[in-house]
């Protein structure tokens, strides 16, 4: 993996953590599907404690392989996946919300606490409280088909922070959003982010998504999926939509296309390289 | 809406309504006499004066198609749960549900005929029709949750049990109650087709026995009743059924839902 570039980060949580041992690291991982499809090939990949991460490249590069394994709903074919610490507890968001129809807003959020055996009424503090972070209080008697599709997805982040996870994984969750959506729904992941704390991984096909939400991007190829470049983001400690007008995030956003360029073995544009 | 809600009350009923008159004009007009075809005032005047003979029927046929009907949820969703369970079981299983899904019930109801009574003989026809459509719509329902939500209920560690009754039961509820309003119909098909069959050897009660036997003394008037009895138990079901399905579905189902202007 070579290092495109390395900028001190920003944000107060991901520097003092920089230096940190990492949450967890991929060592040389393999993922052979069923199907003799090569998933991943090779992965190197660290994660750290409390960092945004964006994993980003074309389809078929293996991000959602990388979740998958994260959450140990798979298991790498060859390689090591290691945690510094016991699994963490995982909260985990879907492209599409991927809502339980029959039930409405508390009981979709409710979900998670109520199979660890959380009773309604214990749970409702936490449920009120979710709902508040995504702002949907006042939505919890609604069913998921009178939500828009920003609502809905609102819905799935509950649901993800319900059990406090350590850990927030998000598989492009705004991919099939409208842009007005999209761009509301980023402000308010990295504002919730920074007052959480929470590890993010998030997986994204959109390289402005990444550089405005992470504060390390890893660019990932396809065909086998492997890791090709690392872009460390400069950032303000809370991201606003300013950001997206400062010469730090231009410069980071060219970086990434270029790099992604390179991933789907591309030469990039001269006006990315110059 | 209102306006479209009339329409289409009205439309039908005006047809209806003006098929019946033209009925009763021609069989009038042509003094066709009533062995023949009687006219709906005949068939609606006998309805009344045979009603302690025909309701007697109705009620054997009802109870009949309710009882196969009752049988057929619980062995259909019995068996589609253990399917759930294992594949190999299903792969096991399955071709004797198609066997005799397949085979026509007239053609096994002497067979039956032989072995049970007449009235029991009846019910089993009535089950067998009935209980097709209700496998195979629950065994494809519970294995249709979404595929994301079961690697959800994976991540957090959910029990068998907390999957089933959570998730998959509520995915096939859509489709289980798809197959109930085809078996409801069935299941009045299969009695009246098994009540024929059995003819002269069944104990003679039910709708379709009626029938036949109207048939023989060329009580046309009669048979007409029993069969608009019939038309109007089957719609009964058709009705009660779709009821019960929105009911269940308006909340959150597609199919429930109108498109929202």
């Amino acid at each position: 993996m070579t290092k495109v570039a390395t900028f001190p980060t920003g944000r107060g949580t991901a520097s003092s953590t920089a230096n940190a041992a990492p949450l967890v690291s991929f060592k040389g991982v393999d993922k052979v599907f069923a199907n003799q499809v090569m998933a991943l090939s090779g992965l190197d990949l660290e994660i750290r404690g409390g960092e945004f991460l964006a994993l980003l490249g074309p389809s078929g590069c293996g991000k959602s392989t990388v979740l998958r394994l994260l959450t140990g709903l798979a298991a790498p074919t060859r390689g090591e996946i290691s945690w510094s610490c016991e699994r963490p507890e995982f909260g985990f968001v879907f492209q599409d919300p991927t809502l339980m129809p029959w039930s409405d807003v508390f009981s979709n959020v409710w979900l998670p606490l109520r199979l660890a055996g959380v009773s309604k009424e214990k749970a409702r503090p936490r449920i009120d409280e979710a709902l508040a972070q995504v702002g949907l209080s006042g939505f919890a008697k609604s069913y998921p088909r009178q939500l828009s599709g920003g609502m809905k997805m609102r819905v799935s982040i509950a649901r993800a922070l319900v059990t406090r996870p350590a850990v927030l994984l998000m598989d492009e969750p705004f991919a099939a959003l409208d842009e007005i959506t999209r761009l509301r729904l980023n402000d308010d992941l990295a504002a919730l982010q920074s007052a959480l704390g929470a590890t993010v991984v998030f997986v994204t096909h959109s390289v402005f998504e990444s550089v405005y939400l992470a504060d390390r991007i890893v660019v990932m190829a396809a065909r086998p999926g492997r890791a090709v470049a690392e872009i460390a983001v400069e950032a303000p400690p809370v991201r606003r939509e300013g950001f997206r007008l400062t010469a730090g995030y231009a410069e980071t956003c060219r970086l990434t296309s270029a790099a992604l360029h390179v991933a789907m073995g591309e030469e990039p544009p001269s006006e990315l390289t110059e | 809406m209102k306006r479209d809600d009339l329409v289409g009350y009205a439309v039908p009923a005006f047809t209806l309504g003006l098929g019946l008159l033209v009925w009763e004009g021609i069989v009038r007009y042509f003094n066709i006499p009533p062995y023949l075809l009687p006219a709906p005032s005949v068939i609606i005047a006998t309805l009344f004066t045979d009603w302690p003979t025909l309701s007697t029927s109705l009620w054997v046929t009802l109870s009949i198609t309710l009882k196969a009907l009752l049988a057929a949820v619980i062995g259909s969703v019995t068996l589609a749960v253990i399917f759930a369970q294992s594949r190999l079981v299903e792969r096991a299983f399955y071709p004797f549900a198609v066997a005799l899904q397949v085979t026509p019930i007239v053609a096994i109801a002497p067979l039956l005929l032989i072995y049970l009574t007449p009235s029991v003989a009846v019910l089993v026809c009535a089950f067998l029709v009935a209980f097709f459509p209700l496998l195979a719509n629950t065994t494809l329902g519970l294995s249709s949750a979404d595929h994301n939500l079961v690697d959800l209920f994976n991540m957090y560690r959910a029990t068998r049990l907390q999957q089933f009754m959570l998730l998959r039961l509520w995915s096939a509820l859509p489709y289980f109650l798809a197959g109930l309003r085809i078996s409801g119909g069935l299941a009045l098909i299969g009695a009246i087709v098994a009540e024929i069959a059995a003819g002269s050897a069944g104990q003679g009660s039910g709708l379709a026995y009626r029938i036949v036997e109207s048939g023989f003394r060329l009580n046309i008037p009669r048979m007409f009743a029993a069969l608009l009895l019939i038309s109007v138990a089957g719609i009964t079901i058709h009705v009660l059924l779709t009821a019960l399905s929105h009911w269940l579905l308006a909340e959150w189902h597609e199919s429930e839902r109108g498109r929202e202007a």
